[in-house]
């Protein structure tokens, strides 16, 4: 059962990047960078709706794909820091 | 990707110049007579080393009366610039022209449009202030994003990571110096029946280093085949003037002096130049590691930092894309 959060990070991400509401076009862990989703600027707006919409400030040294490349990696750590 | 070939290393990059520059200038007379079917070219010449590359690749291919030079400076253009690009002109003995676009730029806003992002950023920026931005991240396996570096009329630096929309609209206000050059280019090429010149080097043009319908708009570009070593190599093999030859690169686009590899490239040019040639000789990271003398975990991060610039620039390559094939065209 996904949690809230993935479920409002994945539609975020189906919404602005896909253009779509059909879930199968994203899985959970699917990798945004390796699937061409999102390139530099695209991972830059997903931080600024990290920032913006979820209330979580992200540091530099946390930019990193191991924090940010997947919906099921976008929510666990934003409910770390949360 | 090609095959490998022996071990990596600066020799890598060694070419015979002399064959290189005819084989460039015959393509450049057969593009213009079969393809383009103009009389000349127009270059514009920014000082830097490629466009005086590129200038000199003219010359030679179709002589100096059918080749045009413009020096297009604006206000945060360096001094020297136009300096080097009038020597070279004059060294190659092209007419040419200067043409300050920095009325043109302040009517459309580009300068205003970049104060107000900065300002949203630094709120006492204005008059007496110098700005440039910097990259970071990709060289530690971070995501890529942005540092705004100001100077203060006191001298002091302070900088601030970009928020993105700040970042995105001081990017395209900067565009437009490329872009109103670029108009100015065709206006000249229009007017004479030229073709127009475009000067990146492999390293720009494979990693996306120019701005889509400015700088990276032309009608033939020369040397999009040379790594950037090889172009100052042949600018030293033409005799060109050694200001050009010897001067460091810069954006030349933003009002503090800023590195291309503080911009946009991980590394400075010669080291960017070999990971480039690893990456598409088939060089594992252990190897460029060993060539650069640098740790095989950052070579595996300008490896994988080259890839992700690389399907960047996919789009800045990409015409106007069509919604279904027409057969007729």
């Amino acid at each position: 059962m996904a949690s809230e959060l993935q479920t409002q990070v994945r539609a975020f991400i189906l919404e602005n990047y896909l253009f779509t509401d059909d879930e199968s076009a994203l899985g959970p862990d699917e990798s945004l960078l390796d699937r061409g989703i999102v390139d530099s600027t695209g991972m830059l707006e997903i931080i600024m709706f990290i920032e913006d919409e979820l209330g979580v400030q992200v540091a530099d040294e946390e930019m990193i794909p191991e924090n940010l490349d997947s919906v099921n990696r976008i929510a666990a750590f934003v409910s770390r820091k949360k | 990707m090609n095959k490998k070939q022996g071990v990596l290393s600066a020799q890598s990059l060694d070419f015979d110049m002399d064959a290189e520059i005819d084989r460039i200038s015959a393509s450049l007379r057969e593009i213009l007579s079969q393809t383009l079917r103009k009389r000349g070219l127009v270059v514009a010449i920014s000082g830097g080393i490629d466009s005086s590359v590129s200038a000199a690749l003219a010359v030679r291919a179709i002589g100096k009366k059918r080749v045009y030079g413009l020096l297009l400076p604006e206000q945060d253009s360096a001094a020297a610039s136009t300096s080097r690009g009038d020597q070279l002109a004059r060294h190659l003995g092209i007419d040419y022209e200067e043409f300050n676009i920095a009325p043109t730029l302040e009517a459309i806003g580009c300068y205003e449009q970049r104060d107000q992002a900065i300002r949203s950023v630094f709120p006492d920026y204005g008059d007496g202030w110098a700005n440039k931005i910097v990259i970071q991240g990709g060289l530690e396996g971070r995501v890529n994003h942005f540092v705004l570096v100001v100077r203060t009329p006191d001298g002091e630096m302070k900088e601030a990571r970009l928020p993105l929309q700040e970042y995105l609209k001081i990017v395209a206000a900067t565009n437009f110096k490329q872009r109103i050059r670029k108009t100015m280019e065709y206006f000249h090429a229009d007017r004479l029946n030229y073709a127009v010149v475009g000067t990146p080097n492999r390293l720009e043009y494979d990693q996306g280093f120019f701005v889509k319908n400015g700088d990276g708009s032309a009608d033939v570009k020369p040397i999009a085949h040379l790594y950037k070593t090889q172009v100052y190599a042949l600018a030293r093999h033409m005799g060109l003037p050694e200001e050009i030859c010897s001067a460091t690169p810069t954006t030349d686009t933003y009002s503090l002096d800023q590195g291309q590899d503080e911009f946009y490239f991980a590394l400075p040019y010669g080291q960017m130049d070999l990971a480039l040639w690893a990456k598409n000789h088939g060089h594992s990271a252990a190897e460029l590691a060993a060539a650069l003398d640098i740790d095989e975990r950052h070579a595996e991060f300008v490896l994988n930092d080259i890839e992700k610039k690389r399907a960047f620039a996919a789009y800045l390559h990409a015409p106007g894309i069509l919604v279904q094939h027409l057969g007729e065209t």
